[in-house]
């Protein structure tokens, strides 16, 4: 097997396919991911924040129910595998996009598998800030909005920042995933070419980028995080 | 009496079924400075809080200029800009230099410009010597420095009140003094000022009145020579020996 993986013609041809189709995967994987990202942390995050403010204690209390609700809908949405979810969504993702194939219409179950992550991670991220912070800011007179918007947010930047790069690199994951129902990418060549056509070496090839994109976001995120953090030390600036 | 700022009338605060507060009646005037005193878990921070209404009471009334303070209406948000409170723990926003940790709140609270109370923060920074820390994070502060600006951000505000949790409790002996020098000047300067401290000598050369505080109430009210010289109740006189360390050895010669 492995000679014929390395011959010359297996070699040469998926040398052509690479360059016929990576460029175009590669942008779609970098197009899908950011895209979903963003509306996952533009409906992630006001969600996120909901579930702290919200609380009894919080500083915008929300009817229990509320809360509860949104607690339970999240959760439900986290616990659908990915795989049976994208298929759920398919009657949304046509009402959104007109067709439930293709590179944009795998948008809409990316989105909806990972908002409700991005609201736990926000979560999670919010909670760092000291509650003696927040008391300072309501004893100075603040609205909660303006203690969410000008204390909690901004003191919680770099945690964001590092989860949001987990988000990234998650959706990332799934975008590669969407390949099996028609999404675009790398993850569609991985199992078009290598799966169905047993044509390993570009399998190989796909995996290695969707490695090498991961390792861009993960540095980008983990530099950003770093240099919105004031309260660690800095070697050098 | 006349000019009276701050009005607290049988004012009781309960957690579950422990009361902490059990009926406090205390008047404080226009420039006088207050010093409450009294064991650990006697309420002493808890009325400081139900003071700006950081703690919801359970019962009674609080008048800061004849306005009510109440936890759960709008108009506290108005009434909490009049009294400025500096807790123990300084929190300071970690994430904001110096400046913007001062200016945050009069800007966007308070609606004032930038640039007026940048001025009313570098005659105030300069004037506790910390100027030049303008651009620092708090993470490069030494405590005492953090206190210092923690009170001068609350300053800002313009308040009528000014209230300290202990403020010194956190920090280390050499910079109390820091801290303290501070108060004492705007005590001096005719801030109104009530202030729980474990500082005796601090409380005894501020304080106009000491409020000795047990078990929720108001055991003594005295004027500070009175109270430390010849306190009136046992529970003072014992509260007051705890500070006083007697040798119990004998040299060896």
């Amino acid at each position: 097997m492995f000679n014929d993986l390395f011959s010359k013609e297996t070699l040469s041809e998926a040398w052509r396919i690479i360059e016929a189709e990576f460029p175009t995967a590669i942008w779609e994987t970098v197009y899908v991911t950011v895209l979903a990202t963003a509306f996952s942390i533009l409906i992630g995050l006001p969600l996120g924040v909901l579930l702290v403010v919200g609380e009894k204690n919080g500083i915008l209390p929300l009817p229990s129910w509320l809360l509860h609700t949104l607690n339970v809908v999240i959760n439900l949405l986290r616990s659908v595998p990915f795989l049976i979810l994208m298929i759920l969504v398919f009657p949304l993702t046509r009402l959104i996009v007109g067709t439930v194939v293709g590179t944009t219409a795998s948008i809409v179950p990316l989105v909806i598998a990972a908002f409700p992550f991005v609201a736990r991670l926000t979560e999670s991220s919010l909670r760092e800030v000291s509650p003696n912070t927040v008391e300072m800011a309501q004893s100075m007179g603040a609205s909660p909005i303006q203690i969410i918007v000008k204390v909690m947010i901004p003191e919680s930047v770099p945690s964001l920042i590092s989860n949001a790069t987990i988000a990234i690199t998650t959706i990332l994951g799934y975008s590669a995933m969407s390949g099996i129902i028609g999404g675009g990418g790398l993850g569609k060549i991985a199992i078009n070419y290598g799966y169905y056509r047993y044509k390993y070496l570009i399998m190989i090839a796909a995996v290695i980028l969707l490695i090498i994109l991961v390792q861009i976001f993960q540095s980008v995120g983990t530099r950003l995080a770093a240099k919105a953090d004031k309260r660690i030390k800095k070697k050098s600036i | 009496m006349e000019n009276i700022q701050l009005q607290v009338s049988g004012l009781i605060k309960r957690f579950g079924t422990e009361t902490v507060l059990n009926g406090i009646d205390l008047s404080v005037r226009k420039g006088e400075v207050v010093v409450v005193l009294g064991p650990s878990g006697c309420g002493k921070s808890t009325l400081l809080r139900c003071m700006n209404g950081l703690e919801p009471k359970s019962a009674g009334t609080i008048l800061l200029d004849g306005e009510e303070v109440t936890s759960d209406s709008k108009k506290i948000a108005q009434l909490r800009q009049k009294i400025g409170m500096v807790f123990q723990s300084y929190d300071l926003f970690p994430h904001k230099n110096i400046m913007d940790n001062i200016t945050l709140a009069p800007v966007k609270v308070q609606k004032r410009s930038k640039k007026e109370v940048e001025q009313d923060a570098e005659r105030l920074l300069k004037r506790v010597g910390l100027w030049e820390k303008r651009k620092a994070y708090p993470r490069e502060l030494s405590g005492g420095q953090k206190q210092r600006v923690a009170i001068i951000r609350a300053l800002c505000m313009n308040p009528e009140v000014m209230l300290f949790d202990e403020v010194t409790a956190a920090l280390d002996p050499e910079m109390v003094r820091e801290v303290l020098d501070v108060i004492l000047e705007l005590a001096e300067s005719g801030m109104t000022m009530v202030i729980v401290t474990h500082e005796m000598q601090f409380a005894r050369a501020i304080a106009d009145r000491i409020i000795f505080l047990d078990n929720g109430k108001i055991v003594e009210n005295s004027p500070p020579e009175l109270f430390f010289t010849n306190p009136q109740t046992q529970r003072a006189k014992d509260f007051l020996q705890t500070f006083a360390y007697e040798k119990r050895r004998t040299a060896i010669n």
